[in-house]
């Protein structure tokens, strides 16, 4: 009891010695923080901080945007004829929802939203037109001049396109190879002769692949100084002519030239 | 005259008063505000366990634009040009280290042969989006921090914090925001964080028909965005700033800014 009677003495003693402008001062000070902290209370949510220097209540507004792509799998529930015929063909790569737009609609309820399929020509060309900047081996055509004025899917399959009749002679598709050879030197001899090609080939030429020539050995079947080929075939010793290389490094096989 | 006369004291005591008045409905509403909010992160997705980000493989990439269009519609982007979260640029170089670049509606529509008189050298499409930077500067500049990074690596906007000042579109050095026209405010790529949360891909890498983007975790485990990783020699954007992007680039060329 006296400690704290002590106290409040020492306390009313102190204030007595605080000169009256800082007193004053102090009074809009302390409102201003007691302004700040109940500012800062309404602004910044509680939530605040929570997960990092953001609004924990600003995630869910953005997870709970709406999906428009579903998953691709869901089709095959009730296309599984068309999901099975395109995972298996050079479109397999392609998602149906490239071509068929945006479906988790479509999957709630098929015949409410029912999907558009890009039947016009200049669909496919998006992806096959010829353009210089695209990576080599990709197949294209020029539209123009590629079978003009009718759909594409008049002969190709959206979800299976190949060719739409399958070609005997290598040149339907290796047309520009086979011009050259045709000038050449190798004229008469046939593309299999270097070429072991499977049939299968000729109708998913990626996925069934012919060999190709990988040694000097082959060339020197006919070139070799002791091999028993046709006498108006050029020879060449196989141990020192262009030893450290194959054959192709120098020759273009499809248009040997020697001079 | 005489209710503007009043005392200093008064006029000190009844803006406390109405300091304290005003204040009270803020706490109440404080208090409910977090009551409401039910995270997602507490319903089983621990944003700990991911580090998001995409890889780019250029030599895939045919300039089709499907990933530009896919994003509109799914984000709800409008379908006017000049507003993109993803886009597609073309390279053209010419004889003589003339570089053309170009992306007629981000490539949206796809891209017509470009009619050039000297001679080309070589060309190729790079795909672009936010480059999720470890070390955004956009977030560092927005004044009312309406932008900012969550755990699992992806830098987002909070709209209803956002004043559309325009000082992140400033701030990113690889021109990846925008205002969005309806409700200026700022908008960019988002990774899709409402499909990855859900263990979707983004819609951008969904619809690439040859594969040429690839998403993923980076942290650790065996994942598609790993491999790729591993396999390829990576480059990103402009590593000079020290943004430290999350999407790398495979086969990018010395002459992609
Ligand atoms: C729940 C079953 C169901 C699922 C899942 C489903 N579809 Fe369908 N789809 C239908 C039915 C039924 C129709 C026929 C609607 C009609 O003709 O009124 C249809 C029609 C279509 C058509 C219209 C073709 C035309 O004739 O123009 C397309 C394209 C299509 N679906 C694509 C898809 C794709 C892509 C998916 C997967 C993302 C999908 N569907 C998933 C049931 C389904
Ligand atoms: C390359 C673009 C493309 C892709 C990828 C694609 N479609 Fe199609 N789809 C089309 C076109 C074009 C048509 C119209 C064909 C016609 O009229 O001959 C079509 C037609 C359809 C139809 C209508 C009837 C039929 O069977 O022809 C269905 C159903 C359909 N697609 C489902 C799918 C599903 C499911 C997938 C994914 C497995 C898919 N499509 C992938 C382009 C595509
Ligand atoms: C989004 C891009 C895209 C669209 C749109 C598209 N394709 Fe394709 N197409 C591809 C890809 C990828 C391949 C596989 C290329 C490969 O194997 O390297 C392919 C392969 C093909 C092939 C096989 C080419 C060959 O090597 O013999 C044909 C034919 C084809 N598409 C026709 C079409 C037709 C017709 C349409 C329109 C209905 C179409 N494509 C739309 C991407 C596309
Ligand atoms: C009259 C039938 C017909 C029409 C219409 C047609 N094509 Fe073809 N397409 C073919 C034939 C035949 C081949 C194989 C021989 C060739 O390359 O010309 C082929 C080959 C292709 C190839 C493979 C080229 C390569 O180098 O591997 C693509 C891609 C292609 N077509 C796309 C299209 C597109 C896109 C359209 C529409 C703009 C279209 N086709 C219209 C008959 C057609
Ligand atoms: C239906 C069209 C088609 C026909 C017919 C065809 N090819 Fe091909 N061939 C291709 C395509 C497409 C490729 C792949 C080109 C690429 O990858 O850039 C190819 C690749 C090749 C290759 C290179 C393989 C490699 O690994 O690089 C050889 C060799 C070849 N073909 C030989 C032949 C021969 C020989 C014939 C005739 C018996 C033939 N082709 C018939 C379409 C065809
Ligand atoms: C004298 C043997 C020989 C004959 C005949 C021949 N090739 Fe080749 N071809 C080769 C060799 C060797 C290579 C490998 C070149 C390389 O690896 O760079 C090759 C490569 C190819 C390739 C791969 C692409 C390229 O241009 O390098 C294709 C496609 C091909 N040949 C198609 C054909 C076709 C079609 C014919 C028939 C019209 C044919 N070849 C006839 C020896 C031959
Ligand atoms: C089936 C036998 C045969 C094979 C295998 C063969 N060649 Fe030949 N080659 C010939 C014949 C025959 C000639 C000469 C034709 C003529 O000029 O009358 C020739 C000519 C040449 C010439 C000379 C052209 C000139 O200008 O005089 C060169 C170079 C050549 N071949 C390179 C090659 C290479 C490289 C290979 C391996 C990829 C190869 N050959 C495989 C039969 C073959
Ligand atoms: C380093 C480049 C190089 C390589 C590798 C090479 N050649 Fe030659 N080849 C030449 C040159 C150059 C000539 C022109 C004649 C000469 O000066 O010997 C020639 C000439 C030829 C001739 C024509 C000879 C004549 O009398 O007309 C044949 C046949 C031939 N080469 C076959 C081959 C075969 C087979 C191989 C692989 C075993 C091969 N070459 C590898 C550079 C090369």
């Amino acid at each position: 009891m006296k400690d704290i009677s002590f106290l409040a003495k020492w306390a009313k003693k102190f204030w007595k010695k605080v000169p009256d402008q800082v007193v004053r001062l102090s009074i809009p000070i302390l409102i201003l923080i007691i302004g700040f902290i109940v500012m800062r209370n309404l602004l910044v949510p509680s939530d605040f901080g929570k997960y990092g220097h953001f609004r924990a209540a600003a995630i869910d507004e953005l997870v709970s945007q709406e999906i428009q792509y579903s998953e691709h799998e869901m089709c095959f529930e009730c296309h599984d004829d068309v999901v099975k015929a395109k995972n298996m063909s050079y479109h397999r790569g392609v998602e149906c929802e490239v071509c068929h737009g945006p479906a988790a609609a479509h999957i709630e309820d098929p015949e409410g939203n029912q999907l558009p399929a890009p039947r016009e020509r200049g669909y496919c060309p998006l992806c096959h037109e010829y353009l210089p900047s695209r990576p080599t081996g990709f197949p294209q055509i020029v539209s123009e001049s590629h079978n003009p004025f009718r759909a594409c899917v008049s002969c190709h399959d959206a979800h299976d396109p190949k060719p739409p009749t399958v070609p005997k002679e290598c040149e339907a598709c290796h047309a520009e190879i086979a011009r050259t050879k045709a000038l050449s030197h190798h004229v008469y001899i046939s593309c299999i002769r270097c070429h072991k090609t499977p049939k299968e080939h000729n109708i998913r030429p990626r996925a069934h692949r012919p060999e190709k020539p990988s040694t000097r050995e082959f060339c020197g079947e006919c070139h070799d100084e002791k091999a028993p080929s046709a006498k108006g075939v050029p020879r060449v010793n196989m141990e020192t002519h262009g030893e450290r290389y194959v054959c192709w490094q120098c020759h273009y096989p499809h248009l040997p030239e020697a001079h | 005259m005489k209710e503007a006369n009043i005392e200093r004291r008064d006029f000190l005591k009844r803006l406390i008063v109405s300091v304290l008045s005003f204040s009270s409905p803020g706490l109440l509403k404080a208090q409910e505000k977090s009551k409401e909010s039910t995270s997602l992160y507490e319903k089983g997705y621990d944003p700990e366990e991911h580090l998001w980000g995409m890889g780019i493989r250029i030599n895939r990439c045919i300039g089709c634009g499907r990933c530009a269009d896919a994003c509109k519609r799914e984000n709800d982007v409008p379908r006017l040009p000049f507003f993109f979260r993803t886009w597609v640029e073309r390279y053209i170089i010419l004889e003589g280290d003339e570089v053309v670049v170009d992306s007629p509606t981000g490539g949206v529509d796809g891209f017509k042969t470009h009619v050039q008189e000297k001679k080309l050298v070589r060309s190729f499409f790079v795909p672009k989006l936010c480059n999720q930077c470890d070390k955004p500067p956009c977030v560092q500049v927005c004044p009312v921090g309406a932008t900012y990074k969550t755990e699992d690596g992806v830098t987002l906007v909070d709209s209803e914090y956002c004043i559309g000042c325009r000082y992140c579109i400033q701030a990113c050095p690889y021109g990846a925001r925008f205002i969005h026209p309806r409700t200026h405010t700022a908008e960019k790529c988002t990774f899709c964080y409402h499909r990855i949360v859900k263990g979707l891909i983004p819609a951008c890498v969904k619809v690439c028909p040859t594969q040429a983007r690839v998403f993923g975790d980076t942290k650790g485990r065996a994942s598609p965005l790993v491999r790729f990783m591993r396999m390829n020699k990576i480059r990103v954007l402009k590593p000079y700033l020290n943004t430290e992007p999350k999407v790398f680039y495979a086969g990018l060329d010395m002459e992609v800014k």
